[in-house]
């Protein structure tokens, strides 16, 4: 068990955590390693492309159906998917009511406790947005995840969101060992999105790992509840899957301790990139236009 | 008198030092603002003829960390001492089970009625939350629970809501459920935000309970205020929890002076009592601490004055008897005298009985939010004197009205921990402490005799004449135990000789 390695993958809602992820851990298992996918997002969207199907039953909701967690058998929470890849979803509450924090933290310790961690050789957690409490940054404690992934892109509340995770990182760093495996941008066409990807992974003391280009191929597979790796194994968009795979599979034990920035500091990268305008950019751009509007 | 005697003003401020050297810097500069000696007050002169001033000590802030606070929690506020002994609504403790489980029972409220019929003081009723109410929230099972009460407690008159931890932490919407449950059951639903977390002790609990009868009884409509033709003596009575009939022993005195107690809170009050409340021409207010809110309420609202009043011992209830019958006309006046009369060979049996056992016997006290002044007087009338006293969550103002109790030089602690109070008592060596359950048997193992002043010590009622009756035995009973003698080892007295 000592060459167990547990990824987890983060980034902002909607940048395509949960794609990403499976159609790389769908080519990871070419490299024949045997996988087990842990969603740790209410929505449990996660593992959908794997098992080519809805959502899969929750680890939570199962629980709460049957009265508590300790009712419950592995067998009824984990499912096999495309490659033998083994997929749970741990689930949470509706929008709005109840801690899906807590449910993160007791679903991953049913699985522990109950083997779902043993005769597999790569773990990957799958977790929501942003760290926004004790509960989602489980993955990243103590024995856990060994290696973080950012998803990212160029756009601003991305880069924001990807140094915000840094410093979730940093804080369970030296207590736990978590690292920062590096960042994954996920294309979206953005002004000098491969610079800045590669700006910010720089300042954050890492790298990044892969530039994995648009490709409307993804969306095709999507529609079809597949990964592109399923869906068009030739295509070059695969290959792309197949080059981060290796990169991710090649990375171990290369994480570092990010160096998270200030706000400041991100701000004066986004603006040498021209992304953000400075202060007296902004006021010149509305004393033009209210000139304009004034001559008009 | 008692009165007359001295306190070492000079030898408390030289211990207040050496008890704050044990602290590291920090923490000794923060509980230095907390301990104090009353101070002379020569511009205030009060009708007790007693001023001082204690309001030097800070109060009503966060406990250091670390020390052992005595402090309760907001939930403790609300649940055990504001709401609890309605006895006629049924109390949940929302969330998981402990903190239902050690508040069970109340603060021995007594109230009349059948239990588990029409009456809920002594029974406990929890959501008990598990695991999956935590990450998929309580409303359902809490609206379950109400569901579960209205039919195997059709007589209950409405349900309060208590929130423990976890409801604010989870954010679950317990006011929807109330007002769900209110027109589905037609009864009075309170949801009470007083999670323990919040403020620095129960006392922001008593306040939460209070804008929780404004907002949820009040402002909901008449009820049974509606209709009901107000008298020109009628009366509530506020902050008064019938601690062992206290509130008993109390109204009998107001009644017997002519007036009429519509309403008495919250010992064995009902739901009615405080939706009549309003209709009231006075509102009698004893524990200023946890019921002040409620009363300013009713003064701007309805227009309502509140008066202070103390009965515990005769000095103070004769004082209080002339104060709340100065608010009416001549006839409840001389009635109060007569009550005064009547009672007074009763005091005086009491005095002769008692005084002799218990004059100069010094005593320290470490009480909630009123006692530790308002019982400072019953002390004295027996004879004995006041060395300390403090509160656990007072503010500003009761430090500010025990100036009108203690006298100068007399120890003031605030928010006093395990190690300040045990060393305090170990070195004053008072011949009585008056304090809870916890401070009990540290003080007793000490060789000093203890009373509980929260509970009364399983005894009671305190208030009124009757009480004073009681209270006297009681402390006797401490003081003068034949235990004390045997308190030393035989061998080693035998050493000592």
């Amino acid at each position: 068990m000592s060459d167990l390695r547990q990824i987890a993958f983060y980034g902002k809602g909607g940048i395509g955590k949960s794609t990403t992820s499976q159609n790389t851990l769908a080519a990871l298992v070419e490299l024949g390693q045997k996988i087990l996918i842990v969603g740790c997002d209410p929505k449990a969207d996660s593992t959908r492309l794997i098992l080519n199907s809805k959502a899969q039953d929750t680890v939570l909701h199962l629980a709460a159906e049957m009265g508590s967690v300790e009712d419950l058998e592995l067998e009824d929470v984990l499912k096999v998917g495309f490659k033998d890849i083994k997929c749970v979803e741990s689930g949470g509450p509706e929008p709005g009511v109840g801690c899906a924090g807590r449910g993160v933290i007791t679903s991953i310790n049913f699985l522990e406790e109950n083997g779902a961690y043993d005769d597999v050789d790569y773990v990957s957690y799958d977790v929501l947005g942003d760290v926004v409490c004790g509960g989602f940054a489980m993955p990243i404690r103590e024995n856990k995840a060994q290696e973080i992934y950012i998803v990212m892109s160029g756009e601003m509340m991305a880069l924001y969101a990807a140094n915000n995770i840094s410093k979730g990182i940093l804080k369970y760093a030296n207590s736990g060992g978590v690292r920062l495996g590096g960042l994954i941008c996920n294309e979206r066409q953005t002004d000098k999105e491969l610079e800045l990807a590669e700006a910010m992974a720089a300042k954050l003391g890492s790298k990044l790992i892969h530039f994995v280009p648009r490709d409307n191929i993804v969306q095709h597979a999507e529609l079809r509840r597949q990964t592109v790796l399923q869906y068009a194994p030739d295509s070059k968009q695969a290959d792309e899957y197949r080059q981060l795979a290796n990169k991710i599979h090649n990375n171990s034990g290369k994480g570092v301790i990010p160096t998270p920035i200030s706000m400041d500091e991100l701000e004066e990268m986004l603006m040498e990139f021209g992304i953000m305008q400075s202060e007296e950019e902004r006021l010149a751009m509305i004393a033009a236009t209210e000139g304009q509007a004034v001559a008009g | 008198m008692a009165k007359d005697y001295v306190n070492d003003a000079e030898g408390h401020a030289a211990l207040i030092e050496e008890v704050l050297a044990a602290y590291p810097e920090k923490s000794r500069k923060r509980r230095a603002k907390h301990l104090s000696v009353a101070q002379p007050d020569p511009e205030n002169s009060t009708e007790t003829e007693i001023a001082s001033k204690c309001d030097t000590v800070k109060s009503n802030i966060k406990s250091v960390p670390g020390v052992m606070t005595i402090r309760g929690c907001a939930y403790a506020g609300s649940k055990g001492v504001v709401w609890g002994p309605v006895k006629d609504m049924v109390h949940i403790s929302h969330g998981p089970v402990g903190c239902g489980q050690y508040s069970w029972s109340q603060r021995r409220n007594y109230y009349i009625g059948k239990t588990g019929v029409d009456s809920f003081v002594t029974m406990q009723f929890t959501t008990d939350f598990q695991e999956k109410d935590i990450v998929f929230g309580g409303d359902k099972k809490l609206a379950k629970t109400i569901d579960e009460i209205e039919t195997l407690f059709p007589l209950n008159n409405g349900v309060t809501i208590q929130s423990e931890c976890p409801i604010g932490l989870i954010g679950d919407d317990i006011e929807a459920v109330a007002k769900q449950k209110n027109k589905e059951h037609g009864k009075t639903m309170v949801p009470v935000r007083c999670e323990g977390f919040r403020g620095v002790s129960q006392s922001l609990g008593h306040h939460i309970a209070n804008d929780a009868v404004r907002d949820w009884v009040f402002e909901k409509g008449e009820g049974a205020g509606a209709g009901y033709e107000a008298g020109p003596y009628d009366v509530n009575v506020i902050g008064d929890y019938n601690i062992g009939g206290d509130a008993w022993a109390s109204r009998i005195l107001l009644e017997e002076m002519g007036l009429n107690v519509v309403g008495n809170w919250s010992g064995d009050a009902t739901l009615a009592e405080i939706e009549r409340a309003p209709k009231a021409r006075l509102n009698l207010i004893h524990c200023y601490r946890s019921m002040n809110y409620i009363c300013r309420y009713m003064e701007e609202k309805y227009g309502i004055s509140w008066l202070e009043y103390n009965f515990f011992g005769p000095s103070q209830i004769a004082a209080s008897l002339r104060k709340i019958a100065a608010q009416f006309d001549e006839t409840i006046q001389e009635n109060a005298e007569k009550v005064i009369a009547k009672y007074q060979p009763l005091v005086d049996a009491v005095n002769a009985k008692y005084r002799p056992r218990l004059e100069g016997k010094s005593v320290m006290l470490y009480v909630g939010g009123l006692r530790p002044r308002h019982v400072v007087t019953a002390y004295e009338d027996l004879g004995m004197t006041i060395a300390g006293t403090g509160y656990e969550f007072g503010h500003g103002d009761d430090y500010k009205r025990t100036g009108h109790y203690v006298k100068e030089g007399t120890l003031i602690y605030d928010d006093v921990t395990g190690y300040e109070l045990e060393k305090f008592i170990e070195r004053i060596r008072p011949d009585l402490v008056g304090s809870g359950i916890k401070e009990k048997y540290p003080v007793q193992k000490m060789g000093i005799p203890f009373r509980q002043m929260h509970s009364w010590d399983y005894s009671g009622p305190y208030h009124g004449y009757d009480g004073y009756a009681i209270f006297a035995r009681d402390m006797d009973l401490a003081i003068n135990n034949p235990v004390w003698g045997l308190f030393d080892a035989p061998w080693k007295k035998a050493d000592a000789a």
